[in-house]
């Protein structure tokens, strides 16, 4: 089985293959589609469709993904099956808990681990922070607090990752707040995917 | 510098959103007794519609259309007043903003920011725009055409909300709505009962301007 996955949650999938001993080969498409949800979609199909000869089955490591439907329309259409929710943020925190998060403040700039590593690439240098860093407020006025939905349970590692956290929250302003998820969600969903 | 250069160099440096450089350029042509109206038409607004259409052939991306935004907005701090004064007058009223439970204002912004360079006249009520907020705007400043901004699939159920605000305000003939968001289509926006949607900023241009002719077209002078 392959699948087709985002590449902000390529790597714990990974892991999660390898800790379950899984028969599934996990492709990633480029992190940075995160920022163009419109090119996800046919990212997907193309991938897909070139994996389709290889394996079994190919399934979608994508939730929703801003992409509005449209990555539904092509999961129907070649019979995929995909992530459930709108965001990994959903997988990791469970979609509840994400709408009881987002309803207490709707000004919630959510990082994850992946986000945490390449906040220098995928958000300050995808938002021109890096080139024009007046533009900040233009981004973030209306926020008020940054959330890191932590996967890592590796105490060393999760040390490491908060010293990032913290450093990013600061550059865009904002108060972090730490809220330990686990991979628990990925991996059930996962997991789900696999038995499917 | 000559007059054309001064045009040349607000249109250029408009483009790559040197802020300090418009600035500087526009008072060194106010200081040459050009007129507001010709740095209007003949750069920022043509700077500010190759923004808009560099950023639909993919060239340029949201930071670049928004530092655009801002060199331009610098020169209009100093022009809006002396163009009011000179009887310029704007193509239009939009009132503009986030609907109620949603923040996400980038892509509202960059709309002003075009609608701004098209030559409407735009009042922005910000994020989280109550109903009852959008009623209290729209009976102050009698705007052409308002707009609701939603990011989210969850939020964009206000539009109807706002809409039922208007009905009831007796307001709903009064104004063109249009509509617009990442997650909303034309179908969603034709559902809730809006006159207009745009998918993108210049998009958004076009159909106000349609939208506006096509009402004032019905409208006895």
């Amino acid at each position: 089985m392959a699948v087709v996955a985002c590449g902000a949650i390529a790597q714990p999938m990974a892991q999660s293959v390898a800790r379950h001993g899984w028969s599934v080969d996990v492709h990633p498409l480029p992190p940075l589609l995160h920022n163009q949800p419109h090119r996800i979609a046919s990212e997907v199909e193309r991938l897909a469709g070139s994996l389709a000869e290889r394996y079994d089955r190919v399934v979608v490591g994508y939730a929703d993904c801003g992409t509005y439907g449209a990555l539904d329309e092509v999961c129907e259409r070649l019979g995929l099956e995909r992530l459930p929710g709108l965001h990994c943020y959903d997988l990791y925190a469970g979609a509840d808990r994400m709408e009881e998060l987002l309803d207490a403040e709707p000004g919630t700039y959510l990082l994850t681990d992946f986000l945490v590593r390449s906040f220098a690439r995928t958000v300050e240098q995808e938002l021109g922070l890096d080139r024009w860093p007046e533009l900040r407020d233009e981004y973030f006025r209306h926020y008020t607090r940054v959330v890191w939905l932590a996967q890592s349970t590796d105490e060393l590692e999760l040390r490491e990752l908060r010293t990032l956290a913290q450093a990013a929250a600061e550059r865009i302003g904002l108060p972090l707040e730490v809220l330990h998820t686990g991979s628990v969600g990925l991996d059930a969903a996962l997991g789900a995917l696999v038995d499917g | 510098m000559t007059p054309e250069e001064i045009l040349q160099g607000l249109y250029d440096e408009t483009l790559k959103g040197n802020g300090p450089r418009v600035l500087e350029l526009t008072h060194q042509a106010l200081a040459l007794d050009m007129t507001p109206g010709s740095l209007l038409f003949d750069a920022l607004i043509p700077a500010l519609e190759e923004v808009g259409a560099r950023f639909e052939r993919g060239d340029y991306f949201v930071p670049e259309m928004l530092i655009a935004g801002r060199a331009m907005a610098g020169s209009m701090e100093i022009l809006r007043p002396l163009l009011a004064d000179t009887g310029v007058e704007t193509i239009g009223k939009f009132v503009m903003g986030t609907v109620k439970g949603d923040v996400h204002d980038i892509g509202k912004n960059l709309v002003n920011i075009m609608l701004e360079g098209a030559g409407f006249e735009v009042i922005d009520l910000g994020v989280q725009v109550a109903p009852e907020k959008f009623v209290a705007a729209i009976e102050e400043h009698e705007p052409d055409i308002v707009g609701f901004s939603a990011f989210l699939t969850t939020t964009m159920p206000m539009f109807k909300a706002n809409l039922n605000a208007l009905e009831k305000a007796g307001l709903r003939d009064k104004v063109i709505v249009m509509v617009g968001g990442a997650p909303v289509t034309q179908e969603y926006a034709d559902v809730v009962g809006a006159d207009g949607y745009a998918a993108d900023a210049s998009a958004t241009v076009k159909r106000a301007k349609a939208l506006l002719k096509e009402r004032r077209s019905k409208v006895p002078a």
